[in-house]
């Protein structure tokens, strides 16, 4: 197969955006294990699936985000030091400490703040590409979600009505084979979750989620697709959670070793690295030398994190609303007068399951 | 006698009615080969195979429509939500057709099953894995609303639940999963769906609570004796339908009344005892009927020990409504 000429910069940033994921998930995983913070969606293994569909995007498009694009976002814009603030759920977090860690949001990158509840982000991908194209914005809103979360609701609303109303978006099926301990068998009868766009009058593929250049090069075509009034399209991912459903989950409990290991050889970063060390585009000892610079860079960002504040108490009862309303202040004076009188809450001690 | 977990007890709960009646089935995300992401359902499918126990697709109005048309159809459906804050995309399944169905009906068809669901605060799960939603559901007649606090309670409950002829919404306090031990029988038994429990016996302070808060309460009204305030502590266990006789009957004796949920305080659960208590006995009460619950916010992160009511803020109101 003939391939596209690639400027070998491109090609470089793409393998070191690649590494970001990979260094920014084992750093975190390393803290979540010390203790240090509460929990984290491992990324590892997706590497290629997030960084090659969303290099296909421009500045002004949205990313809506399942579980675990955090790393596309760092290269979208979204700093070091946000993301592991928010990991911390420090003074630091953009939102306020508020969210469970691996809840990531920026705003400059159009990333805009998820739930943790499956499948909702769907339709508002949808409205918010309806909205674009009514108010004529170039925008291709990327609207990204697991497996699992075909089964949901907001799969299937918002399939349907990106379909009659011909938004600009690109719906990322991440199929990683495994919706916490429930495989893909046990989630659709209908395995080839690409089928799934037909039914909702829109085209649908699916890609070698391990080879970034293919997930870069599908994403590309329906991103111009959607860029050009062709409509909505659906690209199914395929990949696999190399590691447990979060920090807290132990896959040995429901997975075959044998499937873990025939992924391990599959691995989307040794397959890019391999293919351009081939190309001459990486030398020897190039590899090692990124990886040990982005680390110490992670490092030095998590001993700034590590020493910022907590919230503030205060933060309790700000942006419920616009303005703090006056039953909000009246409840928070009363419970600092508790305070006062009887000492400070105590720190739970439970711990999270999943 | 065993010494349980209120998980286990849960856990053996089902096992029991699995082994006795083979019409029950437990499904649900990730209840099969994982047992539960708190592990409630552990060993089920092991003992009684897939098609008794078995995983579902990730879509609750999905799990909880379909075990409606099961229960219709002659059999008894235990699903299981895996955190009470992704119920709401079944709201409408529980909310409309399953609460209404005997009525709409005319007692034609009918819907006996049981959604558990674990609920509540203490494990560092943000705003999406720590809320306390029991006062939407107490609003839907036709509904049973239940929340153990003991593992003896938790079996007992769980079972009458399942043998009840109507949808019961069984909330289980995941902070106390593995906090409370206590004595739990072996094999078949139930606690009615009718009646509240007196906690602790008290003369001055009656504190109504259910849930996570009983513990909470319990410390309250300990610390509160050493301050010579005697607290009674009631747990509620089923909140719809409420034991109404047995609220009036303890805040008449006591006179004295503190209220206490995890869930924010505007339109909680709270504001019905409240109420109940001031349309039918206001004459006995010797000081206002206080509420103690978490703010009027989304649930934090963070600083979730700080929005939880603890025994502080219990101890607060309860001196305040001694001293009144
Ligand atoms: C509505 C809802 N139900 C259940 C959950 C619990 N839960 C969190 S992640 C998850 C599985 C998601 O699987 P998938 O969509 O494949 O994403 P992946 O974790 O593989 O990235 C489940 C069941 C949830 N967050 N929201
Ligand atoms: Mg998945």
């Amino acid at each position: 197969m003939e391939l596209p000429a690639y400027d070998p910069q491109w090609l470089k940033d793409l393998l070191r955006y690649m590494l970001i994921v990979r260094c920014m998930d084992g750093r975190m995983m390393k803290l979540q294990r010390a203790g240090r913070i509460g929990f984290v969606g491992s990324m590892h293994g997706q590497e290629a699936a997030m960084i090659g569909a969303c290099s296909a995007l421009e500045a002004q498009d949205w990313l809506w985000s399942g579980l675990r694009e955090g790393g596309a976002a760092l290269m979208r814009g979204l700093p070091f030091s946000e993301y592991i603030a928010q990991m911390y759920c420090n003074s630091n977090d953009t939102a306020k400490g508020r969210q469970m860690c691996n809840h990531l949001q920026h705003k400059g990158s159009h990333y805009p703040s998820w739930s943790s509840v499956i499948g909702t982000q769907l339709p508002h991908g949808v409205g918010a590409a309806y909205a674009a194209k009514v108010r004529g914005l170039d925008e291709v809103h990327a609207i990204f979600f697991g497996d699992g979360a075909t089964s949901s609701s907001g799969f299937h609303s918002g399939l349907n009505f990106a379909g009659v109303w011909e938004v600009p978006a690109v719906f990322c099926c991440v199929d990683n084979g495994w919706a916490i301990s429930v495989p893909s068998s046990q989630q659709t009868a209908q395995l080839e979750y690409e089928r799934k766009g037909e039914c909702y009058g829109m085209p649908g593929y699916a890609v070698d989620g391990n080879d970034v250049l293919a997930c870069f090069e599908a994403m590309k075509t329906l991103v111009a697709r959607a860029r050009g009034g062709g409509g909505p399209s659906l690209l199914v991912l395929r990949t696999y959670r190399m590691q447990g459903h979060s920090s807290s989950d132990d896959p040995t409990r429901y997975r075959d070793a044998a499937e873990v290991e025939t992924w391990t050889k599959r691995d989307p970063l040794e397959r890019i690295t391999r293919f351009l060390e081939s190309q001459g585009v990486l030398q020897a000892g190039e590899y090692a030398r990124m990886e040990s610079e982005l680390l110490a860079e992670i490092d030095r960002e998590i001993h700034i994190q590590e020493a910022a504040a907590p919230m503030p108490l205060k933060s309790l009862v700000e942006d419920v609303y616009g303005d703090i309303p006056r039953h909000l202040r009246k409840q928070y004076n009363e419970f600092l007068g508790v305070a006062k009188r009887y000492g400070d809450a105590d720190v739970g001690d439970g711990v999270f399951p999943l | 006698m065993t010494t349980r977990t209120l998980l286990q007890a849960i856990n053996d709960g089902l096992h029991t009615v699995m082994k006795e009646d083979p019409s029950v089935l437990v499904f649900g995300e990730d209840v099969g080969v994982k047992g539960g992401v708190f592990l409630v359902t552990e060993g089920l499918q092991k003992e009684f195979g897939k098609e008794r126990c078995f995983d579902t697709p990730l879509s609750e109005d999905g799990i909880v429509g379909a075990a409606i048309g099961m229960a219709m159809n002659g059999l008894k459906p235990v699903a299981e939500i895996q955190f009470q804050d992704f119920i709401f995309p079944a709201f409408d399944q529980i909310v409309s057709e399953a609460a209404k169905l005997r009525y709409r009906s005319g007692g034609q068809y009918t819907a006996p099953m049981v959604i558990r669901t674990p609920y509540g605060g203490g494990i560092q799960g943000g705003l999406y894995h720590s809320q306390s939603g029991e006062a939407y559901f107490c609003h839907t007649p036709g509904l049973k609303v239940v929340i153990p606090s003991t593992p003896h309670d938790a079996k007992g409950l769980l079972i009458a639940s399942i043998e009840d002829p109507d949808p019961v919404l069984f909330l289980e306090p995941k902070a106390l999963y593995r906090a409370v031990k206590g004595e739990v029988p072996e094999g078949h038994y139930t606690v009615d769906l009718t009646t509240l429990r007196e906690a602790r016996p008290g003369k001055d302070v009656v504190i109504f609570c259910y849930g996570a808060m009983v513990p909470v309460a319990m410390k309250a009204a300990e610390l509160a004796s050493e301050n010579g305030i005697d607290c009674r502590v009631v747990d509620l266990r089923t909140l719809l339908p409420l034991d109404e006789e047995g609220v009036l009957e303890h805040a008449k004796a006591v006179g004295r009344v503190v209220v206490l949920h995890e869930a924010p305080r505007f339109c909680g659960y709270g504001g019905e005892i409240s109420a109940l208590i001031a349309e039918n006995c206001i004459e006995y009460m010797e000081a206002p009927i206080t509420r103690v619950a978490g703010f009027d916010t989304p649930f934090p992160n963070t600083l979730e020990h700080h929005y939880l009511p603890d025994h502080r803020r219990v101890l607060d109101a309860v001196e305040r409504t001694y001293h009144f």
